[in-house]
Parts: structure tokens; C-alpha cells; sequence
């Protein structure tokens, strides 16, 4: 698409959705936050699946244990200081995706879908089974971070509308952030890396450092997403690390159409209208909104960013019979 | 050849290498020297073992057995990426590219390899300007100027050939591990990439394998023929043409000597 077509777009999609809480509905609000840190967890797992090739089956992992920091953190030392909690969830979710990458990206393919989902269950059990975090009930956030800096309150997450702007303007930075990084050399050898491994290793470049940056990088942004996630409904439970959390944000990510942030980011707001549809219409939600999943990645290749270009080419070879 | 140069400079140097696929020997007591300032070509019919003896050097296989050292340092445990940051570069027989990037940016990242600097996320690849001058000058060199901002994938065999010379180049590759390079090409081009070959020697070491005998016999200055995994012969291309044992090993393939 034309940079510029392409630019006017996203800056109409931004205005709109900044234009949601004019709805005055704190259902419509509430959503739309929702998808909001939900397209950042879709962007932080598109970085490993569309660029560098990793498919990760444990993504949730990140999320939750950025999420379950925030609630321990505040039943622990009350409230504290937004500009403290949300860079140590973040810390908190990159070292466990450091680690638990350590071992993962020796595996390659299948093994790797495996070993991750492994890691992201065995931290499910922790939140689960045991009762750091208020096991199967999960826990409730006393209170959500407060963002004073010295004496003034730029803004108060207490308040519906704050807590949706800072959510959108999260989502931009991490959108903003990724793009600069996939122009980087860095982001560079990670494209490398998915298209021919192989090559890059001939072409002198340790495969292994970078992808592991990488999957840490990707573990620090899905904790944004899950610390805005805890602060959003101030309460987290295990489940935010089930391994149908992890299946859904890789969804998205497909949905949209691997490879592409903008994808990443319209994946999970389709997914999560969807969901709340589906769920609305009838209890059988979750079978309904499989088939149509099936339906759209079936006839779809390439996912929702695929189809201006498909668009494009439809006209173009209906110009030329 | 220069017969008043100083003593050579060895930049590689295998010994008795070998290679097994099972109950297969590959590769038996191969030794292969390579002088900076040389062409040392590796001659033999499909399936000699040429391909696992380059594999073996440029560190894509591990050998059953045997040495490789590079400017005296051992290097037979250093893995492929490792080698080739200390300066052996190759070129795959089956084409290995990133067929969605560009020519360009295939070179580019041929380049960037000898400046990485991973932790400069918020610099622009494409504001490196050595890297893309360096690429740049590669390409016009391999004969691909016109294709610079083509994807990869859609060129012609020949051009992909092209293609990977340009990406060893662009890596400053000290040995130069050529896998039939010239497959493919046009007369033109493969005139043209003869030309590169001999110019690349006067500073570099190339072990080039290839079939296409005038060429072979236009830039060899040693030829080491192989058969069945068994080295047969290693000298100057005048004594391989001369050999009785190589044209008798020829014999029996299709392949021939063209002389
Ligand atoms: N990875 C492998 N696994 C098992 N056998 C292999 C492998 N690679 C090569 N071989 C076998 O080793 C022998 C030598 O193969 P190689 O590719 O080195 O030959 P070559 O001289 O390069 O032949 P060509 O001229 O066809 O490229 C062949 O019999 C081949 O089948
Ligand atoms: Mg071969």
C-alpha cells in the first residue's frame, strides 16, 4: 500500500478509536482497553512468530507473571508508584522469558511449540497450585498504581477515561517501539533468522544470542500487556497463563496475518469483538467462534492484512480480461 | 604461474579428513591446502564428496575425523558462524538465500554480519551507510547491478548464483569456498564471474568446486581430484590433464575431460 493511504489510515483508526469513550458506555470503554493491551500482548508475540520465526506456545506466561506481579507487589507494599511497578513487571516478565528461553530456543520446531508450552504450564501450576498468589481464586489488586511524580498526579488510573488513554497511548508507544526496532539491524538479522537460519549462521552471525534477545524482548512487551491487564480489572487469576491464552493471543496474531504489527493489532481487536459477540448470541460461543476462526484463516491465507493487496489484485486482473 | 613470489602463505589447511553417513565414507583422508593468492579447484564426478568436503570445511558438517586449521589455529570444533567471522566465507551448491529480501538487503546482511552491534535497536539498518556501499559494490561486482531491488527469489538460477558470490564477498571472506558457482549462468555471465575469480585471488584463497572444465582449467592453479570419497590426485592443472588414473576414473561417468 501507498506509505501515505497507508499512514491517513492508521491515523483515522487512532482518532476513532480515541473517540470510543465519546460513546459514554463504560462497557464500550472497558472493551476497548481490553483490546487495546491485548493488540500489544498480539504485537510482543508477533515479534518471535512473524519475524523471527519462533512459535511460542506459552506467550501467556509473560503476560501473567507481569499481571500476578502487579497484585503481589501491591498486597505486599501497598500502593506503589506506576513509574516503579510497571518497569519492574516488565523486568519480572523479560528475565522469566530469558530464562525459560535459555532452554526453549535449543529446540527447534514442534519441539520448540512444545518446550514453551511447557515452561507457560509449569508457571500456570505456581499461580495455581500453590498459594503465592491466591491460588485457583487468583487475587485482587488492593490498589492500582498511583502516578504521582513528586506532587503532581499526571493522571489517575482509578479514572475510567485515564485508564483507556493510557492504554491507547501504551499501545502506540509499544507499536512506535517494535517499528523502530524491526528497522534496526537487530530486527534486521531476526527477519534473517525466520526467512533461512541456516544462512545467517554461514553468514557469520550467532543465531542463538539474537533469538533469545528476542524472545526476552518479546516476554517484556506481553508484560505490559498483562500489568495493563491487572491495573485495567484490578484482579488477576491463573488462568491469564492457561495455555488457552497463549492459543488465542497466537490466534490473533494469525488472524491478522503474521508479520505484520498493524495485523497484530487487528487481529486482537477482531478476536475480542468477536468473542464478545459470539459469547453475547449464544452459550455455545466458543464452538461458533472456532469454526468462524477456522473459516477466515482458511480462505484468508495471510489474514486480515492480506486483503487490500488480495482487493488490489482482483481488480487489477479483472482490468486486464 | 609467478614462479619468483615468496613462500606461500598457507590460510588453509585440512588433514586427513574424513567423513562418514553411516556405513557411508563420504570423505576418506582428504588433505586440502589452500595459499592465499590461489585457485585450488576441486574436481570429481557426482558424488565424489566435494560438496562434504566443503561442508566440512566451512563448519556446515562436523568431520568423523581429522584436522583443519586456519592460519595455524585450530578450528576443526568452531562452528560455521564462528569460522566464518575468522574468514572463511562460502557459497552453497543448492542455492541458500533469503528468497523474500531483496538482492539488496540479502547483501546488506552479508555485510552488517562483520559489524553487528544488536544492542543499537534504535539505529536504521538502512542509515548504515558502509553496509549499504559495501553491498552495493558487491552486487555491481557479481554482475547484479540491475537487479539490486529485485526479490531474490524471482531470479534466475544464474542470478541467484550471482547472488550468493556477492554475499561471500560482502563478508570480506579471507577463503573463499566456492560449491559449483557457475552453474546456471549464461556464458556471459560465467566470463564475467572468471574475471572476479581471478581478480579475487591476488588476495584471497579460493576452493572452488565446478564442473564446467573450460573454466576450470582457465583459473586453476592446483587441482585436486576426488573419487568415491578417496582423494586421487592433487597437483598442477598440467599434470592433471596428463594423469592416466584421472581420465580412467573419468571414464567410467558420464562426466569427461574436455581436453
Ligand atoms: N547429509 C548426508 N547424509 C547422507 N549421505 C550424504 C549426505 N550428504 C552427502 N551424502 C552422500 O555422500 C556422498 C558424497 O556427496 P557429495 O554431495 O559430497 O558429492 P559431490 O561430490 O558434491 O557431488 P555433486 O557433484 O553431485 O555435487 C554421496 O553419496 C551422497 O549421497
Ligand atoms: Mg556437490
Amino acid at each position: 500500500m501507498n506509505t501515505h493511504v497507508s499512514l491517513i489510515l492508521k491515523l483515522i483508526a487512532v482518532i476513532a478509536i480515541a473517540c470510543v469513550p465519546l460513546s459514554g458506555e463504560s462497557f464500550y470503554v472497558e472493551l476497548v482497553a481490553k483490546m487495546l493491551l491485548m493488540a500489544i500482548f498480539a504485537m510482543s508475540l508477533d515479534l518471535l512468530v512473524g519475524f523471527t520465526g519462533l512459535v511460542s506456545f506459552g506467550h501467556a506466561a509473560y503476560f501473567g507473571i507481569a499481571a500476578y506481579s502487579v497484585a503481589l507487589f501491591s498486597a505486599n507494599f501497598g500502593q506503589m508508584s506506576l513509574w516503579v511497578l510497571l518497569p519492574a513487571a516488565i523486568l519480572l516478565s523479560a528475565l522469566a522469558a530469558l530464562v525459560i528461553g535459555f532452554f526453549a530456543i535449543r529446540t527447534k520446531g514442534i519441539y520448540f511449540i512444545m518446550v514453551t508450552l511447557a515452561f507457560a504450564q509449569m508457571a500456570y501450576f505456581v499461580f495455581h497450585d500453590t498459594p503465592v498468589g491466591g491460588g485457583s481464586d487468583g487475587m485482587f489488586l488492593d490498589a492500582r498504581p498511583s502516578t504521582a511524580i513528586g506532587s503532581w498526579v499526571p493522571f489517575d488510573l482509578d479514572n475510567e477515561l485515564h485508564m483507556f488513554y493510557f492504554a491507547l497511548a501504551m499501545m502506540l508507544l509499544v507499536y512506535a517501539f517494535l517499528q523502530r526496532v524491526l528497522q534496526s539491524p537487530f530486527g534486521r538479522v531476526l527477519m534473517g533468522i525466520k526467512s533461512n537460519e541456516h544462512r545467517m549462521q554461514s553468514l557469520g552471525y550467532y543465531t542463538f544470542g539474537y533469538k533469545l534477545a528476542a524472545f526476552s524482548l518479546a516476554g517484556g512487551l506481553g508484560g505490559v500487556a498483562g500489568f495493563l491487564y491487572a491495573v485495567l480489572f484490578g484482579y488477576v487469576t491463573p488462568e491469564l497463563l492457561s495455555w488457552h491464552e497463549s492459543g488465542n493471543v497466537l490466534l490473533m496474531v494469525i488472524l491478522g496475518g503474521m508479520g505484520s504489527l498493524v495485523g497484530a493489532v487487528m487481529g486482537a481487536f477482531v478476536f475480542e469483538a468477536m468473542r464478545e459477540f459470539f459469547a453475547d448470541i449464544t452459550k455455545y460461543w466458543q464452538l461458533l467462534m472456532g469454526s468462524v476462526i477456522v473459516a477466515l484463516v482458511l480462505f484468508m491465507p495471510g489474514g486480515l492484512t492480506a486483503i487490500p493487496g488480495r482487493i488490489k489484485r482482483a481488480l487489477q486482473g479483472g482490468a486486464a480480461k | 604461474m609467478n614462479a619468483t613470489t615468496r613462500a606461500p602463505e598457507v590460510l588453509l589447511e585440512a588433514r586427513k579428513l574424513t567423513r562418514r553417513f553411516g556405513g557411508l565414507v563420504a570423505n576418506q583422508d582428504i588433505d586440502v591446502t589452500l595459499e592465499r593468492g590461489m585457485i585450488h579447484v576441486l574436481l570429481g564426478p557426482n558424488g565424489a564428496g566435494k560438496s562434504t568436503c566443503i561442508n566440512m570445511l566451512s563448519g556446515d558438517l562436523p568431520p568423523s575425523e581429522g584436522e583443519i586449521r586456519y592460519l595455524g589455529q585450530d578450528i576443526t570444533r568452531l562452528t560455521a558462524a564462528q569460522r566464518s567471522q575468522v574468514g572463511i566465507g562460502r557459497s552453497y551448491q543448492r542455492t541458500n538465500i533469503f528468497p523474500q529480501f531483496t538482492v539488496l538487503e540479502n547483501v546488506r546482511l552479508a555485510a552488517q554480519s562483520r559489524r553487528q552491534q544488536p544492542w543499537r535497536i534504535f539505529s536504521k539498518a538502512m542509515e548504515a551507510k558502509w553496509a549499504l556501499e559495501k553491498a552495493h559494490a558487491c552486487i555491481e561486482e557479481a554482475g547484479l547491478g540491475k537487479r539490486t531491488d529485485w526479490v531474490s527469489g524471482v531470479l534466475s538460477h544464474g542470478e541467484q548464483r550471482q547472488l550468493e558470490i556477492a554475499m561471500v564477498l560482502a563478508t570480506d571472506a579471507q577463503v573463499l569456498l566456492l560449491d559449483e558457482p557457475l552453474a546456471g549462468m549464461g556464458s556471459e555471465e560465467s566470463a564475467n564471474m572468471v574475471q572476479v575469480l581471478k581478480r579475487l585471488r591476488q588476495t584471497r584463497g579460493i576452493l572452488l568446486v565446478e564442473h564446467d572444465m573450460d573454466a576450470v582449467f582457465a583459473v586453476a592453479d592446483r587441482i585436486t581430484v576426488m573419487v568415491n570419497g578417496q582423494l586421487l590426485e592433487c597437483g598442477p592443472p598440467a599434470q592433471i590433464k596428463a594423469s592416466v588414473a584421472v581420465q580412467q576414473a573419468y571414464l567410467g561417468t558420464e562426466d569427461s575431460l574436455h581436453v
